[in-house]
Order: C-alpha cells, then sequence, then structure tokens
C-alpha cells in the first residue's frame, strides 16, 4: 500500500460531486468504492472522512440523501447532486482544471515562446 | 452563503440531535455491512472482514463522533453544556449566588443610572444638528464675563464677522397672553431672525422668521412652540394666521415649532412663544451701551476653529471700540462652545460621581472575586478530580468563567431594573441646572453599556479563580483532602480586602467633606432672613384707569393694601431690579460728587440696584446699620434717596461718615442722597458671593424710580416679596385676593426664599446625595466582604481552634485572636485608605461649581471628618467580624475534632 496517495484536502468534496454526477444517486460505500475505483486503485481513501465530508456537502446544500435499498437488498442512505451540487461542481472544476494547468506550466520543461 | 446555510442547519442539528445520532449509527452500520461482505467475498474470515471494514473506516467511534460534531456547532454545544451546568451549580447553592447577584446588582446598577444620566447630559447635552459647531456669544465687559451684547453691536457683529455661518440673539422674558383661554403668564423669546435655523429646528407648521422680520419697525408675528399649540390651540391646523394678544399687543402667528426641540442655554428656555426682536418696545434697544440681558448663539463656518474664531471677533470689536469709544471701549466678544456653557456647571460633579460609581463596582467586584476564589477553594478537590479524570484546563476555565458571566449577566439584569428606578430617584434631586434631566431615560445605548459593563465585570471576576485553577497540581489538591494549601489563597483574599477598605474609605472622606460643605453653607448669613420669605410676579394688562401716573400709583397701594390684608401676612413690597439668590440683577451706574461726570459708561462706578418699598427691609428682616432706610415719605416728588450696603460704603467713602454724601445716578438722572446704611446680602447665592466682582449695593425708592410713569399699553409687570408665618401655602390666599380687586392681573410664578436658596444649592445637594449613597453602599460592600473572608477563615480554621481551646485557649482568645485578624485587615485597609483620600480630597478641592469649590467652608483634609469617617469604617469592619467571631468561639471542641 506505500504506493497510494492520500486525498489532497478540499479535493474529496469535487470526487464526492464529480462520482454522483456520473453515477446517480449512490450510497457513502458505493461512492468510496467508485472512487477508490476511478483512481485506479491508487487512492487510500480514509472512509472515516468521507462521510463528515457528505454532512457538509449536504448541509451546504450541493446534494440531498434519502434512505433506500441498495443491490444487495439492504437498507443504506442514498446521496443525489441538486441542481446547486451541479453548478458548484462545474465551477471547482473548472477552477481545479486551471489550478492544475498552472501548476503543470511551472513543472513542465521551459517552453515559453 | 453556502456556509451560513450550513450554519444553520447545524445550529438546528442541536435540536432532534439524538435522532440525528441515531441516524449517522444506522449509516455507518449498513456501510460496514456492505464493506464485510465484499470483504467475504474476496475470501477472508468474518473476523478479519470485519476488522478490516472497521479500519478503514477509522473506527466506529470515531467516526461517528466526528460526524457529530460536523452535525451540530460543537463550541455551541460546549457552551450549551458549560450553562447547563452552571445553572445548576449556581442553582445548588442559592445564597452565594444571591448574593453574589445582589452585589453585581447594586453595582451595575448604580453605574448604568449614572451612565444613562451621564449619556443624556455630557455625551448629549445638545440634541441639535452639529452641536460641536454651535457655540455662545456674549460681552466680555468689566464687571460681567458674560455680559449681555447690545443690540447695535449685534448687527455689527452680525455683519462684520468671518467665522460665523450665522449669528442670532435672544432675550427671554414673560409675557401676559390675554384673549385666549384664561389670562396666563407665558413664557417666551424676543430672538433674531435666524435663531432657529442657527440651531437646525425646522418647524412642524408654518415657518421660521424670514431675514429682516427681525428688524425694528416689522409687522408683528410670532412663532409657537409645540406644546403652546396643544395646550391652548388643541393643535388645530389652522392656527397659522391667528392673532395672539401678548403684553397688550397682537401678533400673528406664522409657524410651530416642534417640541423635540429643548434647548436650555442660560435663561433660554424652548418653550411657548418667538417674537422678533424688533418688537420689543424697549427704547433702550437701539442704545449701543445698554445691557439689556441679550445673549447670543452662533454657528462657526465648517472648518473655523474657536481660536480663529476669537480672533476674527477681538478684531472686530476693536474696530467698533474705535469707532464708539463711548460705549465699547474695554468691551470684546466672549465665544464659548455651547457644550460648555450648558453642562460646564454640571461636568465636574458628575464625572466625581462617575469616578465614585466606579469605586463601588470595582468594590462589587472584588466582593465577588473573594466570593468566588472561596468558592473555587471549596472545589479544588472537584477540579483536581476533573484534572485527574482528563479534563483539559482550557475547559474548566472555560466552566469558570462561563459561570462567573452568567453570575455577572444576572446581575446587570436586575442592575438595569434597580437603575431604572434609580434613574427616576436621581432625577428627583436633580439640579434644575442639570440640562435635558426629562430626556434620561435606558436608551439602547445605555443597556449596550450595562451588557459590556457585565459582561466586562464577568471576565474580570472570573479570571481570578480561573487562573488559579489552571495553575493547580491535581495531585497535591487530592493528597490535601480538599482544604486547599491555605497560605497563599488568604493572601489574595486578604489583599482584595484591605482594597475594599481602602476604596470605601475614600468614597466615605468625599462624601463626608459634601456633607460637612452643606453644613457650612446651611450656617452661612446671607445678610436676611430667607425664612418667611415668598416671592412672585404680578402682571396687569393695559386699562385707562392706570395709565396715568396718579393711577398706576393708587394701584401699587391698592395691591399692596390687598395683599397685607391677606391673613398672616407681616409685611409686603414691589419689588424691581436685583432680587437676591435669583440670578436677576440689576446695576446703578453712578459717580461721586466730587468726581467729574465719566465719558462713557463702562468709567462710573457699579453697583446692584434694589427698587424697593419701605417694608422691604421688614420682609428681609436686613439690619439697619446707620440712618434710616427708605420710608413712605420718600415719594415721587420728594428730594431723592438712596440707601446702600456697609460694602457700598467701605469701598466708596472708606472710613469717612457715607450719610449725607451725594451720588450722581446715571438712570434716571438724579442727584440722591444717602440717608442710610444697611448690612450685605448675598447676592449670587451662599457659595458663590464672593466669587463675583460686584459687591455694592444700593436700595432706591420704588415710588421715586417708577412713580413718574403710567402703566403702558403693554401692561405691566412687577415681582413682590412678603413675609408670612406660612410662605410655602399661602400663594393662593394671596391669588384669590389680587383676583377679588381685578379679574384681568395674574399673580404667577411663587417661589419661598429658601426654595429659591435651596435652587441655587441644588447641584451641590445633589452631589452630596449621591456621593453620600455611593459611599454607605460602599461601606456595605465593603463589610460584607470582610465579613465573608473572615467567615471563611473561621470555617477553615475551626479545627485548629478546636485543637486550640482543647489545649486551654479559653473562648475569649479565640474571639480576640478573630478580631484581631479582622481588625488588622480593616486597619491596613484604612491606613492605605486615608493616604489615597487625602489625595483624592485634594483633587476634589480643585473642582468647582460655578465659582467656588466643590468643598467648601472645610479643608480637603479635614481632621474631624477624617477621624469621623475612619471611626465610622473601623466600627462597621469590627462589626462584621464580630459575627464569625462569635461562631468561632461558640464551637465546640470535641464536636469539631469528631466530625473530620
Amino acid at each position: 500500500m506505500g504506493d497510494k496517495t492520500d486525498v489532497w484536502q478540499g479535493t474529496l468534496a469535487l470526487m464526492v460531486l464529480k462520482t454522483l454526477e456520473s453515477m446517480g444517486p449512490q450510497h457513502g460505500y458505493g461512492i468510496a468504492r467508485r472512487i477508490e475505483q476511478t483512481s485506479g486503485n491508487r487512492l487510500a481513501l480514509n472512509y472515516g472522512t468521507l462521510y463528515p465530508a457528505l454532512l457538509k456537502l449536504e448541509q451546504e446544500g450541493a446534494i440531498e440523501s434519502e434512505w433506500g435499498t441498495s443491490d444487495n437488498n439492504r437498507k443504506a442512505k442514498f446521496y443525489r447532486l441538486t441542481r446547486a451540487g451541479r453548478k458548484q461542481l462545474e465551477r471547482e472544476a473548472r477552477n481545479w482544471e486551471q489550478a492544475t494547468a498552472i501548476v503543470a506550466r511551472f513543472l513542465s520543461p521551459a517552453e515559453e515562446a | 452563503m453556502r456556509t451560513l446555510r450550513a450554519m444553520w442547519i447545524r445550529l438546528g442539528g442541536l435540536f432532534g440531535a439524538r435522532r440525528a445520532n441515531h441516524e449517522i449509527a444506522a449509516e455507518l452500520e449498513s456501510h460496514l455491512q456492505m464493506h464485510m461482505e465484499d470483504n467475504l467475498r474476496a475470501g477472508m474470515t468474518r473476523e478479519e472482514a470485519r476488522r478490516r471494514a472497521l479500519i478503514q473506516l477509522g473506527g466506529m467511534e470515531q467516526t461517528q463522533q466526528t460526524m457529530r460534531e460536523r452535525n451540530t456547532l460543537p463550541w455551541f454545544e460546549y457552551l450549551l453544556q458549560d450553562l447547563r451546568f452552571a445553572l445548576r451549580q449556581l442553582r445548588k447553592s442559592p445564597g452565594f449566588t444571591a448574593v453574589v447577584v445582589i452585589t453585581l446588582a447594586l453595582g451595575i446598577g448604580v453605574n448604568t443610572a449614572l451612565f444613562s444620566i451621564v449619556n443624556t447630559v455630557l455625551l448629549h447635552p445638545i440634541a441639535l444638528p452639529h452641536p460641536e459647531e454651535l457655540v455662545a456669544v456674549d460681552a466680555a465687559k468689566p464687571n460681567f464675563e458674560t455680559g449681555s451684547v447690545s443690540y447695535p453691536n449685534f448687527r455689527d457683529w452680525q455683519r462684520d464677522n468671518r467665522s460665523f455661518t450665522a449669528l442670532a440673539i435672544f432675550r427671554s422674558r414673560g409675557f401676559l397672553l390675554t384673549g385666549t383661554g384664561d389670562n396666563e403668564r407665558v413664557h417666551g423669546n424676543y430672538v433674531s431672525s435666524d435663531i432657529l435655523s442657527v440651531l437646525g429646528v425646522s418647524p412642524v407648521l408654518g415657518r421660521l422668521f424670514a431675514s429682516g422680520e427681525d428688524e425694528i419697525g416689522r409687522g408683528p408675528i410670532v412663532i409657537i412652540g409645540q406644546g403652546f399649540w396643544a395646550r391652548k390651540f388643541g393643535s388645530d391646523p389652522h392656527v397659522l394666521g391667528r392673532s395672539l394678544i401678548l403684553d397688550g399687543r397682537s401678533f400673528t402667528i406664522v409657524g410651530v415649532i416642534p417640541r423635540t426641540f429643548d434647548l436650555r442655554l442660560g435663561p433660554f428656555r424652548a418653550e411657548d412663544i418667538y417674537l422678533p426682536i424688533g418688537q420689543w418696545p424697549n427704547t433702550a434697544l437701539t442704545i449701543r451701551g445698554a445691557g439689556l440681558g441679550i445673549h447670543g448663539v452662533a454657528r462657526l463656518k465648517p472648518g473655523v476653529t474657536l481660536a480663529q474664531a476669537r480672533a476674527d471677533m477681538d478684531t472686530v470689536s476693536r474696530h467698533l471700540a474705535a469707532v464708539y469709544p463711548e460705549d465699547d471701549h474695554g468691551l470684546s466678544a466672549s465665544i464659548r462652545p455651547l457644550r460648555e456653557a450648558i453642562v460646564g456647571s454640571v461636568q465636574p460633579i458628575l464625572l466625581v460621581l462617575l469616578g465614585a460609581v466606579g469605586f463601588v463596582l470595582l468594590i462589587a467586584c472584588v466582593n465577588v472575586a473573594n466570593l468566588m476564589l472561596a468558592r473555587s477553594n471549596a472545589r479544588a478537590q472537584e477540579f483536581a478530580v476533573r484534572l485527574a479524570l482528563g479534563a483539559g484546563r482550557t475547559r474548566i476555565i472555560r466552566q469558570l468563567l462561563t459561570e462567573s458571566t452568567l453570575l455577572a449577566l444576572a446581575g446587570g439584569a436586575f442592575g438595569l431594573a434597580l437603575a431604572a428606578w434609580g434613574t427616576g430617584a436621581a432625577l428627583k434631586l436633580a439640579p434644575a441646572a442639570l440640562p435635558r434631566a426629562s430626556q434620561i431615560h435606558l436608551s439602547p445605548l445605555v443597556l449596550c453599556f450595562t451588557f459590556l459593563l457585565s459582561f466586562a465585570v464577568g471576565i474580570f471576576f472570573g479570571m481570578l479563580p480561573a487562573w488559579r485553577v489552571s495553575a493547580q497540581q491535581p495531585q497535591n489538591t487530592l493528597r490535601e483532602g480538599g482544604r486547599g494549601a491555605s497560605g497563599t489563597r488568604h493572601r489574595a483574599q486578604d489583599w482584595l480586602v484591605i482594597f475594599e477598605m481602602a476604596a470605601a474609605l475614600i468614597l466615605l472622606a468625599g462624601a463626608g467633606l459634601m456633607i460637612r460643605s452643606l453644613v457650612a453653607l446651611s450656617r452661612t448669613d446671607p445678610g436676611f432672613q430667607p425664612k418667611g420669605i415668598l416671592r412672585f410676579s404680578l402682571s396687569v394688562p393695559y386699562s385707562p384707569a392706570t395709565a396715568t401716573p396718579e393711577g398706576a400709583i393708587a394701584w401699587v397701594h391698592e395691591v399692596d393694601r390687598r395683599i397685607a390684608g391677606v391673613s398672616g401676612i407681616s409685611a409686603v413690597s414691589f419689588v424691581d431690579g436685583s432680587v437676591p439668590m435669583t440670578g436677576d440683577d440689576d446695576e446703578e451706574l453712578f459717580w461721586l460728587q466730587n468726581e467729574p461726570k465719566p465719558s462713557d459708561e463702562n468709567d462710573m462706578h457699579w453697583a446692584l440696584r434694589y427698587m424697593i418699598e419701605p417694608d422691604y427691609l421688614k420682609v428681609m428682616r436686613i439690619a439697619l446699620v446707620r440712618g434710616r432706610f427708605v420710608t413712605d415719605a420718600d415719594r415721587e416728588k420728594s428730594p431723592p434717596v438712596a440707601v446702600i450696603d456697609e460694602d457700598f460704603a467701605h469701598q466708596f467713602f472708606g472710613d469717612a461718615n457715607p450719610l449725607g454724601q451725594i451720588l450722581n445716578l446715571s438712570d434716571p438722572d438724579q442727584k440722591a442722597t444717602v440717608v442710610g446704611v444697611v448690612g450685605h446680602i448675598m447676592q449670587w447665592g451662599l457659595d458663590n458671593d464672593a466669587g463675583f466682582p460686584l459687591h455694592a449695593q444700593i436700595y432706591r425708592s420704588y415710588a421715586q424710580v417708577n412713580g413718574g410713569d403710567g402703566i403702558p399699553a403693554s401692561g405691566f409687570t412687577s415681582d413682590i416679596v412678603i413675609r408670612a408665618n406660612h410662605a410655602d401655602t399661602i400663594f393662593p390666599d394671596i391669588q384669590s385676593a389680587l383676583r377679588q380687586m381685578n379679574l384681568q392681573q395674574v399673580a404667577y410664578g411663587a417661589q419661598t426664599m429658601d426654595a429659591v436658596i435651596a435652587d441655587t444649592l441644588a447641584a451641590r445637594r445633589f452631589s452630596m446625595i449621591l456621593l453620600g449613597a455611593f459611599a454607605a453602599l460602599a461601606l456595605l460592600l465593603a463589610s460584607v466582604g470582610l465579613y465573608g473572608v473572615i467567615s471563611y477563615l473561621v470555617s477553615q480554621r475551626t479545627q485548629e481552634m478546636a485543637i486550640r481551646m482543647a489545649l486551654g485557649a479559653d473562648r475569649g482568645n479565640v474571639l480576640a485572636w478573630v478580631l484581631k485578624r479582622g481588625a488588622t485587615l480593616a486597619g491596613i485597609g484604612v491606613g492605605a485608605g486615608t493616604v489615597a483620600a487625602l489625595i483624592v480630597t485634594r483633587l476634589m478641592a480643585s473642582i468647582s461649581v460655578e465659582k467656588s469649590s466643590i468643598i467648601y467652608g472645610v479643608r480637603p483634609w479635614d481632621p474631624l471628618t477624617m477621624i469621623g469617617v475612619i471611626v465610622v469604617l473601623m466600627c462597621v469592619a469590627l462589626l462584621a467580624c464580630y459575627v464569625p467571631a462569635r461562631r468561632a468561639a461558640s464551637v465546640d471542641p470535641m464536636r469539631a475534632l469528631r466530625s473530620e
């Protein structure tokens, strides 16, 4: 497990929102597994930090939750993206791309015109 | 926005927390189950599957805790917990809580009450726009620092100055109102056109005076106050254009100004009516040298400083003095901030009182800190156990601070109630000099002040025990069995008590000196006998019968006869000119027989002038020193006579015999012979007389000065003084006697001389009573503090004393030991307090009310006062110690020892 990266501060929310956008309503465990899979199992996600993050997003109105039944017939709390969440996702994704692009320009070999 | 929403939800999460916790647990459990199922599918044993799932979740409990914290506001939850705990703790010891809350309520209450007075009087004395630009403008002359401005000078000042956006003048006067309801006397002001606009007052109806309408010879118009409008016209909106008959002349109403305009400046009262100054039917109005009691206000141009305005006006008055040397020689403009003119006299008193209540609050705080300290000592074991069990020190300190703040806020709430009552009580004593007294109330600013004060107080006295706890080593405390390390603790409490005693002594000394000052003043001989004198005014409208000199003289005689006929009245006299103690003064300008006539009035001699009838001497009971007083024989046609006082005689004739000397009088131009000398009376007030430059007094026959005229078309008003056995209740009889004589005349404004004198001392009495009350409060609180500390000492040392007694010490020894301890503390406090008090009273002596020191007729280090307050303080202190000492001495040694 030594080659796994911890989740960077502030990016977990973005991942959660993106996951919910692509998968539709999903429960906490599902979201966690999906994030790990998407990262190619290169992220070490502490599930214990996921739930407070979900709670925070829900309080902020980006997602909403509802009890339902999982694939294997287990009671679970499902989360769903709201309109505000969709907007937030767009905004944060754009910010993130900008930020990474800037950092990338610093790290890539100099090729200014 | 998002954060706010989250905050709101979390705040909501505080309620229904149980359901939320249940849901969190369910969600995590379902998560765990799903994870375990996956792990089982991956081939782990059941146990391993659960272990791995838990590890990756980071522990069930921990995660739940994080979520719970996220779900609500943890600090808020702690606060609620602390509050609940504090309330429980306080409910467990109701006695302690009650004492603390009452102590704080007293301390905070007096501060709130005084602050609400200071807030209105000192911080907001002028309820007008941009009060900082307003200045009082007067004429500085040889005998008067802030004398009257003559109308011609006003016009020139108005034209020539470059410092004021506007300069305005006023002259306050009473008017006889006829034809609108009952005849009555109304208070009014002659004003120049822009006075109301200078002050920033807008009419509620109609308009203000236009520029030029205040000039002599313009149409008679009047502006009325809202109160007068409501009282006389029932707030009729069609009042504009109607007329008022004032002093027999008709004035057209052009405007109504709001009731909220409540300026009081010297004689100026925002009250019933305002007339243009040009309407004043006084022939002296156009005389440049006339002193008619006119004063001014002005608004500085933006950016112009007081110093610049003074320099500017100096140039203007120098120029005028050069052009009109006869009238304006030695005359200049005096410019003071309006605020100073209004509150200048009460500011020092209020600041002294503010200092005093500060001390009271400090003592209250120290008391409570002491109680808290004792209590935290008693709870040392509880805290030690909690510390040992892993409670954070910050959490315990927060707990203690929550408790103290809660107590302080409760104290503040009760204090507010106390202040609401206390302000009312204090205002009943308030001198008329307290500006805007009717506006004093618990404003939002005052509430804010009280809240912040309570909060600060809570932190302040909570800090000491909290700091003590934070320094505590749990193992030591636990080992001592909770009785605590005695040494340092007692020392802290001792210091606090010593401080309280010292502070109480300072207040007592201050109050003692104020009381002695008033006693000294009440023993001051004003030169006449105030008890039994009643003064009032009488206004009569024009009538053809009294329009001739003979008719007027007959009327005066008839009034005298009617009043003298009222049973209980022994003497009566019309008076004009100066009236002692009332602030009404009038001057005779004269030169001596052997002197040439001075070219201008300011070079003449000045004396206070009293125009009186023969009975005046009997009314006032002034001592006749030589010669005779004015008699009935001194009539209109007989040779003019003057009676002078001893100061006059001494100042102008030295050792020579004043009787038979001739005085050249200027108004009216007469030569009067001095026929008698009477004792000096205090014109300016019991405490102020020495502070005024003008002391010489001259008495003239009323008939000789006024006898040549009939009552003019504007009617006539005069003051009358009488002597009666029951001066305070006789006025209705006088009124009915005068009504029987003539229904048109109005007697009003009755005041006993005792009340007049009391008014002059009102500011002093106000501060004496308040300071006395504060000192008593300080004494009470300080002795309660001493009592608390000694009681605590006794309860902590019960065992020790039991052992002493068991070993043969008798009860007397124990009693003496406890008393000695209390007396030592009190003694040190008194010693320190005496030194401090000597400094503070010296400072007090340098503070003055009007023209004399706040400490009057007694030295600031007056030994009698000092010894007196020290004895009082020590007695009370010993009494406070005696109760716990008795308890200590009555301990049964066997029982005390067995109880351990």
